[in-house]
């Protein structure tokens, strides 16, 4: 397979093409503009549509369409522009639609910066929007795992008939590292869609999409039902990554490019003979949670690393549940944590447990 | 091998270039890479600067904080980088532009006109390869050779004219 070179807003452009995605409905904003860029230039070559809606707003709802449609559809943005395109989302998930929603998120909030951040963990995770609902949120912390995330949320968001997020940071997007593609995916058995409003050729029964529903015991029926939906997402879907972990006194837990920042303290830490280990969670929703509260019932102490004032800390405090002391080290606004940094909060606390 | 390099200068002088040209050698040769600009409105006009990470092992983070290596194309990044240069770690610099006084004796400094060959060579613009070849020269990073495979790959084919100048840059460096 050949190695490519590619940014990761370009790597994630081109996975999703060649995961089938045949709709884009973009709007700039830095620093991911370059998916639209890509997406501008390479649609049209494959009998796609990319569009330049007038909003971000507009481009939700485009996308609202086409799912409704049974397309794969895409839409991407950075953080403000999430927050636009929220009651877009809500509808989506109210109405058991598949889409992919890409946000590359920078320092907030308000327009805040454009550099890279990680200050929409709650919102990504907890409340993007109105309702019940969730995201399934996936986190790649490398140009290749741009790629094979964008596939896996593809398949994700047509096996469960829900949006799913693909949540990296500006120096995420913007970075360049050597990428493969598959030659032929092979993704998960998916069932068709029968529910997609594309016409009945006068064979069936038309269908509806919607997410209004006035009587209230209908309603709570439809999100309880949803909610079983969700409850088997955590007991399958849950991806993470473990490194050193058996023997650790201090674990840190990081996702996205912070858990390499946080990998290379953990190895300057284990020069010094500092037992450290790292959970990063790949699937921010569902959280990884059982390997964290297994990895407490052993090791002293956790460390949450993230670009933001401390949000999945409060995840990983819930998985510890008081097995283990949980700490937190964050920068924010668009400041990136340098590895030196981890590591001197890792002493303070592998000194403290003395 | 363990490169963790800067490559600064103002917009236009092909800083991301002269990085992508050594991040495409090193994935070329099977290392470890990674890529990383600076970007926003600084870029217009302002300095522009890119981390690049050449290694045997995964690469951690892929910012540079500490360069081993810091290639430096105009005055305001000399200041914004010589301190940050690892001990033992190499400063190479276009001394065209640049007449900073040396404030470290633990880091080499290595100072190549750059601009001015680049003039002198009528490619007013391949500052960036002459000073890139300086640097593959002084670090043993790669072969000439590797160089020159990579900048086959990187020139579109509808521009061999650009293919020799490329070379011929840095191959002035390198022989500097």
């Amino acid at each position: 397979m050949e190695k490519l070179l590619m940014k990761g807003n370009e790597a994630i452009a081109e996975a999703a093409i060649r995961a089938g995605c045949l709709r884009f409905y973009g709007y700039p904003i830095t620093p991911q503009t370059e998916v639209s860029a890509y997406m501008s230039k390479k649609m049209p070559k494959v009998g796609g549509l990319f569009m330049q809606a007038e909003s971000e707003i507009a481009a939700i709802n485009m996308v609202y369409g086409s799912a409704a449609a049974g397309v794969r559809a895409m839409t991407s943005s950075s953080s403000p522009g999430i927050s636009l395109k929220a009651e877009g989302i809500s509808y989506i998930a109210g109405a058991d639609l598949p889409c992919v929603v890409l946000n590359i998120v920078r320092g907030g909030p308000g327009l805040g910066g454009i550099q890279p951040a990680q200050s929409d963990y709650f919102q990504a995770t907890k409340g993007l929007a109105h309702g019940d609902f969730q995201l399934v949120v996936l986190a790649p912390s490398s140009i290749q795992e741009c790629v094979d995330l964008t596939y896996e949320a593809f398949d994700i968001a047509d096996q469960y008939r829900m949006p799913v997020m693909l949540i990296g940071d500006g120096m995420l997007g913007q970075m360049m590292e050597p990428v493969t593609f598959p030659e032929e995916y092979k993704g998960r058995d998916l069932p068709e869609k029968t529910w997609a409003t594309n016409g009945t050729q006068m064979k069936r029964k038309h269908n509806v999409v919607n997410s209004l529903y006035i009587e209230p015991n209908e309603l709570e029926k439809l999100v309880v039902e949803r909610y079983k939906k969700y409850d088997y997402i955590k007991e399958t879907e849950v991806k993470y990554e473990t490194e050193n972990i058996k023997d650790a006194d201090v674990v840190l837990v990081a996702y996205g490019t912070i858990a390499r920042i946080a990998k290379s303290a953990m190895q300057k830490a284990r020069n010094e003979g500092i037992k450290v280990g790292l959970i990063r969670p790949i699937t921010l929703w569902p959280f990884p949670e059982k390997i964290i509260s297994e990895t407490a019932k052993k090791a002293k102490s956790f460390l949450a690393v993230e670009m933001s004032m401390g949000q999945m800390v409060e995840d990983v405090r819930l998985a510890v549940n008081g097995q283990a002391d949980v700490h937190f080290y964050g920068r924010t606004g668009g400041v990136i944590p340098t590895p030196d940094e981890v590591y001197n909060k890792i002493i303070e606390i592998a000194g403290g447990a003395k | 091998m363990n490169h963790e390099i800067i490559i600064a200068g103002f917009g236009g002088q092909g800083v991301l270039f002269a990085g992508k040209l050594l991040s495409y050698t090193a994935m070329l040769t099977n290392k470890e890479v990674s890529w990383l600009p600076s970007y926003g409105p600084e870029m217009r006009g302002g300095t522009a600067n890119c981390s690049v990470m050449i290694k045997d092992e995964p690469i951690g983070s892929p910012l540079v904080v500490n360069p081993t290596e810091a290639i430096i194309l105009n005055k305001p990044s000399f200041t914004k980088f010589e301190d940050k240069v690892v001990s033992g770690g190499k400063i190479i610099y276009d001394s065209t532009l640049i007449d900073c006084e040396h404030s470290r004796d633990d880091i080499e400094y290595v100072a190549i006109p750059a601009t001015q060959l680049a003039y002198d060579m009528g490619a007013n613009k391949s500052a960036n390869m002459i000073i890139t070849g300086k640097m593959i020269k002084e670090t043993g990073v790669f072969t000439l050779d590797e160089v020159y495979e990579t900048v086959k790959k990187l020139v579109p084919a509808s521009k061999p004219e650009l293919l020799e100048l490329n070379r011929k840059a840095i191959a002035e460096g390198y022989n500097y």
